[in-house]
């Protein structure tokens, strides 16, 4: 049987891995925030996840415009970074894991009655390559498969806290009746607090970034209710995006430990912030 | 769709991207995924004017991408994650942005100073009297 391991939070701000590629990461700059990661990749390599499933948003790369998915799982076999305009960023592509995605995508579709977008070619951003960078460093080839599950947070309406809180539920039963022997984790990245666009551009909210890195360890169900305009207004206009950690807090179980926390201020125009997290059995 | 003023258009200097926003900018949107692609940049980088007119944007719209307009370029129905992919063809970076967009005639060092500092703080920064786009 499949074998759940634990869940991180992490924000995946596009400077991070534009820090790792281009070696800055003990400028002075970087230095406190990769010193501040660090417990992250220790948990990482000793976990050994055979799968993470990665919950991010694609930021007007994959998916345009023309099609938005509110929730769609990638189902193909690899995944190429996206060129975000400065060429792809030097990281190995995802070998995905097709069994269990079109497991997942069967549970979710028949038995929880969620309408899923299944992804059988895309490339993936930052959204997802920046928390695997932080988690797995600089490898050849990342030591995990990777199921990409995008999220919609660009286009109002976004789905609610509340409905990815369930979506994370039911991928944890999806995973629970996944009959392989397999190590899986789950990644929800975004966020902290931060708004990029506008007169309120550069805002960041740490009181606020507290009550939800409190909150996603300690009352998730009271945090699933929080409003889009809350977030809009709190979180700001990008930062709304941590809805995506719901998702994976929603995929643990309802009492957890804390391996690690850390918050940071700033990563370019966002407050940083990781959780890492395991199952009180 | 329905023009109904939404509690968010409360938020102070924040253009939340719905459906009337994303119809509003749809054009211009495309415009600016269009960069994605290499022969594109270079045809836009060739004669920009030409280029534009392969998009049903307004003039206004147009003009806002020739004079670099980012807080317009909102205002007009842009999202941030498609303009700044212009951005990026101008070799500009999100606090060059964030910086032209605060309106506030900030500088791209003042802005990165504004961040070290701690962010532009959310009090006095939640809700404004008036509404806009």
């Amino acid at each position: 049987m499949a074998k759940f391991v634990g869940g991180v939070a992490t924000s995946h701000v596009p400077s991070i891995g534009a820090a790792i590629d281009h070696n800055k990461t003990q400028e002075a700059y970087w230095k406190p925030l990769f010193d501040g990661i660090e417990p992250l990749r220790t948990w990482a390599a000793e976990a050994q996840p055979d799968v993470v499933i990665v919950v991010y948003n694609d930021h007007a790369s994959r998916f345009g415009l023309d099609l938005t998915p509110t929730f769609a799982v990638g189902a193909g076999s690899s995944f190429l970074p996206h060129d975000e305009g400065y060429g792809p960023r030097p990281v190995p592509p995802c070998v995905g894991e097709p069994d269990l995605a079109w497991h997942i995508v069967e549970s979710l579709v028949i038995n929880e009655e969620f309408d899923i977008t299944i992804v059988n070619e895309m490339t993936v951003d930052h959204g997802l390559t920046v928390p695997l960078s932080l988690a797995f460093g600089q490898p050849d080839q990342w030591p995990c498969r990777v199921i990409p599950l995008c999220v919609n947070v660009i286009q109002y309406p976004q789905p609610t806290a509340n409905r990815c809180y369930k979506l994370g539920k039911a991928i944890r039963r999806a995973i629970e009746s996944y009959p392989t022997d397999i190590k899986v984790a789950i990644f929800g990245t975004g966020g902290l607090s931060h708004q990029l666009q506008g007169e309120r551009a550069g805002l960041i909210n740490t009181p606020y970034d507290m009550k939800w890195l409190n909150g996603i360890v300690e009352t998730p169900e009271q945090l699933a209710q929080t409003t889009h305009l809350e977030l809009l207004t709190e979180a700001g206009s990008e930062g709304l995006e941590v809805i995506m950690w719901m998702i994976m807090r929603g995929a643990m179980a309802k009492d957890v430990r804390e391996v690690h926390r850390f918050y940071h201020v700033p990563a370019s125009n966002t407050a940083y912030g990781l959780l890492v997290l395991e199952d009180v059995e | 769709m329905l023009m109904e003023t939404r509690d968010y258009h409360h938020i102070p200097g924040t253009y939340v991207f719905d459906g009337k926003h994303m119809q509003q900018g749809y054009a211009l949107s495309m415009f600016c995924k269009s960069l994605d692609d290499a022969s594109n940049r270079e045809a836009f980088r060739n004669d920009p004017e030409n280029y534009l007119n392969g998009f049903e944007m307004t003039v206004r719209q147009k003009k806002a991408v020739l004079d670099r307009e980012w807080l317009e370029l909102l205002r007009l129905g842009g999202n941030i994650y498609y303009t700044f992919k212009l951005a990026i063809f101008d070799g500009l970076t999100m606090q060059h942005v964030g910086a032209a967009m605060s309106g506030s005639g900030m500088t791209v060092d003042q802005f990165r100073q504004m961040m070290i500092d701690g962010g532009r703080p959310i009090d006095g920064n939640r809700r404004e009297g008036k509404t806009h786009g």
